[in-house]
């Protein structure tokens, strides 16, 4: 049963790593707008302009 | 699709002839702190992903621009630039000429709340998601074996880690509910939400409990789940609420367009929320009436079919009224405002809208009645048991209290509080790959009583889009094809739709203001218009709407054209006569019309010539009789119905506010989808009444067993889990079949 103290700490890390990445997600604003990231999968990337 | 549209959003409508030399956008235009310019407006006619790149890369192309993102839920675009704030002009002359609508939005008035709201609620479900996975994997160990074989002492470190994950969790994800519980508390009423917080913090305050005391059973992997799946449903239904929302912001937004004012000979750019009594507008051809007025100057023809629901555009001269919201077609007018924005006949029928909105609040869904009768009956049964155990079955206290939670528990209101939801989202996601989109889910709870239905005409019953009824000759359909295509009249574009040939090369083309279009081809005149212009005035009336064809005074042929009947509507109201719903056609639009499709549609009751407050009082004496009505329309002169009757559809062609107070909303040119829905409703609501009688008689059960003190924990984990997998596989039976 030792080794639950290796892989509860590693289970616990990996949820952890999920939740900042979720909330990541959240504060850079990506559900914003969810229909327009289903529609701009189909755009080209962008030009330079500079050209 | 259908007029309506047609005329509000097809982008090349803007193109052309709605362009203004100055537009005042700067100053809308915000400086922040880092210098830059900012601006948001709203864009029409956006709607795939080629929209995005035409506009974002075009405004990207400038120099001056730092960013540009169009957001295509909410058509918001957002520019960012550095420089000077003329330039906005500049940026929304781009996207104009790209051929989208573009109308200024205020940010200010948004209602910043429903953002913030948003994210809370995502965080919270986030946030209960990540939480349950760890409580979850940790409860397969738990549940799997027995304390002998696991040992004691692993058993509580799994319950610890499973304490301190789920205690925190509840605290945070819970609040939703939690602090709806408390509003309602504070009003002396209860809702859902008041055993669903009670048996929050029962369950975990109850492991918790057990946590401490080295107790054998835990059940913070229920609470964490109940929390979970409650919150997809609280989720999805705040989505749906924040699509009307944003809707009628829009709406609200056109009256912050600008108008043209014209003072002392010169014009100027005046936003239309500014526009007082007795200040002169100059409106082009093409453009909407932003406020009501006399005609000052000029005359020209109105589109009045969104106000009115009448389908022939009217004429008008000096000296008469045109209304907030009309088209004007033919030719430009100057017009004295009569009403500033506020008080005209567009903001009564929002404030008409507003009332109605106040009243339709008194609904009580069934999952609210549920719970007024299920929270007391709970708590004071579980009260009983305590005071029961102790003065006659002479325990002590703490073990009392815990027979006394076991039945709070077992009662736990998962399969309650999930009854309703799951069957609704199910259903809404079924009607939305049919194209119907339901904003809320007791739309659905209210159609499923409705006993009778009122149609508007133009546009619900009918395609809303008068159609060409005959050809009489090749050569002369050509020619007035060749001419219509100058004009922006319904009937002249209706003529140009239903050609498919070569276009003819026509000189000295010329409208004629409220008469039609004259003409030079190859030595001779010829005039498209009306019959007391050009038409044989001698000839029989046909009963239609005509349009004549005029060949050097000598040769006449005539257009009849129609707005047919959607070819599915008499199937609807047969299928409704047979469900014992009585039907009602209830128009704006000339008797004789109103009448004609009426009964082609096999409609008994017609009202026609109907304003839009009588329409409204149709509705208020039916509502007196006890009935229980749905209205299906589309225009502006619906909404107010659409948004006080007992349940509304409407067609995706309608007019936003029309949608916006609709409860549904269906897609493509069939009415069909009307009957579906309410077939699906009444479907829906008996799953529900099933889901009702499960839980009620799951309790039955377990209740009784659970006051003798019978139930251990583990079975009351079991029951509990197990209720509502049965509630939730039995609305999973909405799928099987159509």
């Amino acid at each position: 049963m030792s080794v639950l103290i290796y892989l509860i700490p590693i289970a616990l890390f990996l949820g952890l790593i999920g939740l900042v990445a979720f909330i990541w997600t959240l504060k850079s604003g990506q559900y914003e707008d969810l229909e327009g990231a289903a529609h701009r999968i189909l755009l080209d990337d962008d030009e330079k302009t500079d050209d | 699709m259908g007029q309506n549209l047609a005329i509000q959003d097809t982008p090349d409508n803007h193109s052309g002839i709605n362009q203004t030399e100055e537009t005042g956008y700067e100053t809308l235009a915000a400086k922040a702190q880092d210098g830059n310019w900012n601006l948001s407006i709203l864009v029409q006619g956006v709607t795939c992903a080629l929209c995005i790149q035409k506009i974002e890369s075009a405004l990207n192309a400038r120099q001056e621009v730092k960013t540009a993102r169009l957001n295509f839920s909410a058509k918001r675009l957002y520019i960012e630039w550095e420089g000077d704030a003329a330039s906005a002009n500049d940026f929304i002359k781009i996207v104009e000429n790209l051929g989208y609508g573009v109308q200024p939005y205020d940010e200010k008035s948004l209602e910043e709340g429903t953002k913030s709201e948003e994210r809370f609620l995502l965080l919270c479900l986030g946030v209960a998601g990540f939480a349950m996975g760890n409580v979850m994997l940790l409860s397969v160990g738990i549940w799997s074996t027995t304390a002998e074989t696991m040992g004691m002492g692993t058993r509580e470190l799994l319950h610890w880690i499973s304490a301190l994950i789920a205690m925190p969790t509840i605290a945070f994800s819970g609040r939703p509910f939690f602090r709806s519980a408390l509003k309602v508390l504070r009003t002396g009423h209860t809702n859902m939400d008041v055993p669903i917080s009670l048996a929050l913090i029962l369950a975990s305050g109850a492991s918790l409990f057990e946590t401490i005391n080295g107790g054998e059973h835990v059940y913070f992997d229920s609470a964490v789940m109940l929390t979970f799946f409650l919150l997809i449903g609280r989720y999805l239904d705040f989505k749906a609420r924040d699509h009307a929302r944003s809707s009628a912001h829009n709406l609200l937004q056109s009256f912050q367009g600008f108008a043209t004012v014209l003072q002392n000979d010169q014009t100027k750019r005046v936003l239309i929320r500014d526009l007082k009594e007795g200040m002169m507008v100059k409106i082009a051809a093409g453009e909407k009436f932003p406020v009501d007025g006399i005609i000052k100057s000029g005359a020209s023809t109105v589109d009045t079919s969104l106000v009115t629901g009448e389908t022939l555009p009217r004429e008008i001269k000096i000296g008469q009224e045109v209304f907030a919201g009309t088209m004007n077609i033919a030719a430009p007018v100057t017009l004295t405002v009569s009403k500033a924005a506020d008080d005209s006949l567009l903001s009564d029928i929002v404030r008409l809208m507003d009332k109605a909105g106040q009243a339709q609040a008194s609904y009580v869904r069934l999952a609210d009645k549920a719970a007024r009768l299920y929270t007391p009956v709970v708590h004071t049964m579980s009260g009983a048991t305590f005071l029961g155990w102790i003065f006659l079955g002479g325990i002590i206290w703490q073990d009392a209290l815990m027979i006394a939670i076991t039945v709070l528990i077992i009662t736990c209101p998962c399969a309650l509080g999930l009854a309703v939801p799951v069957v609704q989202v199910l259903a809404t996601s079924k009607l939305i790959k049919k194209g119907v989109f339901v904003k809320s889910g007791d739309a659905l709870e209210r159609l499923s009583a409705i006993d009778t239905a009122i149609f508007d005409k133009t546009g619900t019953l009918t395609e809303g889009e008068l159609k060409l009824k005959n050809v009489p000759d090749k050569k002369a359909f050509q020619l007035a094809a060749s001419l219509a295509s100058h004009s922006l009249h319904p009937l002249s574009k209706a003529l140009t739709k239903a050609y498919e040939g070569q276009l003819l090369q026509l000189d000295d083309i010329q409208e004629h203001e409220g008469q039609g279009l004259s003409a030079i081809y190859e030595g001779q005149t010829i005039k498209l218009g009306s019959r007391t212009w050009c038409g044989d005035k001698g000839a029989k009336p046909s009963g239609f709407v005509e349009l004549w064809l005029n060949i050097d005074d000598s040769k006449y042929c005539c257009f009849y054209f129609e707005d047919t009947l959607r070819s599915d509507a008499k199937n609807v109201i047969n299928h409704l006569k047979s469900a014992n719903i009585k039907s009602f056609l209830v128009s704006g639009d000339r008797r004789e019309v109103a009448e004609r499709i009426g009964q082609e549609a096999g409609i008994e009751k017609i009202y026609a010539e109907q304003t839009p407050l009588q329409k409204y009082k149709i509705l208020e004496n039916l509502q007196k009789e006890e009935h229980k009505v749905l209205m299906v329309g589309d225009g502006l002169n619906d909404a107010p119905v659409l948004k006080s009757a007992y349940v509304s559809i409407a067609p995706g062609t309608a007019i936003d506010m029309a949608q916006n107070a609709a409860d549904i909303i269906f897609t493509g040119d069939k009415l069909g989808p009307v009957y579906e829905i309410y077939k699906t409703a009444r479907k829906t609501q008996n799953l529900v009444k099933q889901n009702f009688a499960l839980a009620i008689l799951y309790n039955i059960i377990a209740i009784p067993l659970a006051i003798m003190g019978y139930v251990t924990p583990f079975i009351a984990a079991l029951a509990m889990s197990g209720s509502s997998l049965l509630v939730i596989a039995n609305s999973f039976r909405l799928k099987l079949g159509t």
